[in-house]
């Protein structure tokens, strides 16, 4: 697992209060994960502080799964 | 119509005394301050550094650790001390219509220990904004009358009152027309208020209002002595259940007392001031005797809302003075905001916990922190100072007033059927 993988994931643990297992590349926040609406906008935002970067509302709404979001910050993460 | 009767069954307290009623009232009817020096920040640069804080109290003992980082503090302890109401009343789906399960919920100011970290964020920033989405879930005032419903599945009546630190008793009000008027079986009401943070006593710092006596906190909640200095503030959540009750009766729960009555009045007069000769004061008081068909004979305890500020005392010694007559000198009087701290929004509904808790075990809890009569009070009273009190307490009232010159004032009585 990849530096920033691991980091998102402690994220998520943290903020949806879930266990690790169940935090697999295909887990669904919404779906899989139990998060509602305003979860994801928090988790969103906590990967841009985490990251430090901007992540704009059109990009923020395709990262859906605990994948789409690792994959996105590796490839924007500074 | 003829109004419902309503009785209160279930109870339930986080207070600066203690996090539940057995406790609450152990430590008031033993004289125990609940004050201290502040926990929850840095206060060293404030003119006020000790409050009456709630103690021990973790969230995550009792609400799941995600769910309980969406509440601010004043819904966490809203929260926790409902599911202490609630099971102390044995409310459940089998004998309760939860569509007829109401929740009227007060705070005075709401989440603003919430409002002050997220708009210090901001100011840090760069000016983008970058607001966490339960910013706003977090802080409204009304969420913890939300959560208490979403917890329990009450879905009957459902918001909150707000009148600064009358709030809980105005709630109390509400919930008790709402179900003698036949609109719910049950209304699960009180208060909550959390703001011991820098913008909470900054801000009754600026006004002073607050007790300054660093030197010695336990004593500086005063009411009634010479010496007070203004009030020291206090954090609570309180709960009462109220139930109609035929409904009470019929699936056998235990019956604390009755709510014999209630009024609600204003100064008109001053934001923070009391009307000088009490007039609010005194409306309200006449308007709860009269709405409980009580003469003021029928009353033994007054809880004040003494709040130990220089002039408030003062006004509504003067209201009691005129409501009550000569039989003002026969009554217990007493402050527990001199054990408290005064806790705003759900000052009302811990002060209605003290008044049923007196009326069930016939015991007035003292006025602690005596040290100096006021000549500006009349000494024949019986503020009932440095002890508890042992007599029969038939019927107490309570007294609630809040900034903007809101009264409010409600009567429990033993109850018999």
């Amino acid at each position: 697992m990849s530096d920033i993988a691991a980091r998102v994931k402690k994220i998520i643990v943290d903020k949806l209060g879930v266990d690790e297992a169940e935090v697999t590349n295909e887990a669904s926040f919404t779906n899989d994960l139990g998060a509602d609406s305003l979860d994801t906008v928090e988790l969103i935002m906590e990967f841009e502080k985490e990251f430090n970067i901007s992540i704009p509302d059109e990009q923020a709404e395709t990262i859906t799964t605990v994948g789409q979001a690792v994959t996105y910050l590796e490839e924007h993460a500074k | 119509m003829q109004l419902k009767r309503i009785v209160v069954t279930g109870i339930g307290a986080l207070t600066p005394l203690g996090n539940s009623t057995t406790e609450y009232w152990n430590n008031l009817r033993n004289g125990v301050s609940g004050a201290d020096f502040i926990t929850q920040f840095d206060a060293s640069k404030f003119k006020t550094r000790f409050a009456c804080e709630i103690k021990n109290f973790d969230p995550t003992d009792f609400i799941d650790r995600k769910e309980a980082r969406k509440l601010d503090r004043f819904a966490q302890t809203a929260v926790v001390a409902s599911d202490q109401a609630v099971q102390d009343a044995g409310i459940t789906a089998e004998n309760a219509n939860m569509d007829r399960v109401g929740v009227v919920f007060a705070s005075g100011i709401g989440g603003l220990i919430t409002f002050q970290e997220e708009v210090t964020n901001f100011a840090k920033g760069d000016g983008t904004p970058r607001f966490n989405p339960f910013f706003i879930p977090k802080m409204i005032l009304d969420i913890a009358a939300g959560h208490i419903s979403m917890r329990h599945g009450f879905r009957g009546p459902n918001f909150s009152v707000v009148s600064a630190c009358a709030s809980s008793t105005n709630a109390m009000m509400e919930a008790f027309n709402l179900i003698r008027l036949g609109k719910a079986d049950i209304i699960i009401t009180g208060g909550s208020e959390s703001v011991v943070k820098e913008a909470g006593v900054g801000g009754f710092n600026a006004m002073k209002a607050l007790s300054e006596r660093n030197d010695d906190p336990k004593t500086a909640s005063r009411p009634y002595d010479k010496d007070r200095d203004g009030f020291v503030m206090g954090e609570a959540a309180g709960v009462l259940v109220f139930e109609e009750l035929e409904h009470a009766l019929k699936r056998g729960a235990k019956i604390y007392c009755e709510v014999a009555g209630a009024g609600a009045t204003a100064d008109a007069h001053h934001i923070t001031a009391p009307h000088p000769e009490g007039l609010g004061a005194k409306n309200v008081m006449n308007q709860a005797l009269e709405d409980a068909g009580m003469q003021p004979s029928d009353i033994d305890y007054i809880n004040t809302h003494g709040t130990s500020t220089p002039l408030g005392d003062i006004a509504e010694v003067k209201a009691i003075l005129d409501v009550f007559g000569e039989h003002a000198y026969k009554l217990n009087i007493s402050s527990t905001k001199s054990m408290t701290g005064h806790c705003l929004g759900a000052a009302g509904v811990i002060e209605a916990i003290a008044c049923i808790m007196s009326v069930q075990n016939d015991v007035v809890p003292p006025t602690i922190n005596h040290f100096t009569d006021d000549p500006e009070l009349d000494s024949k009273l019986n503020f009932t100072f440095h002890e508890a009190q042992h007599r029969t307490v038939n019927a107490a009232l309570s007294n609630t007033f809040g900034f903007g010159g809101h009264n409010a004032c409600m009567i429990f009585k033993k109850f018999s059927a």
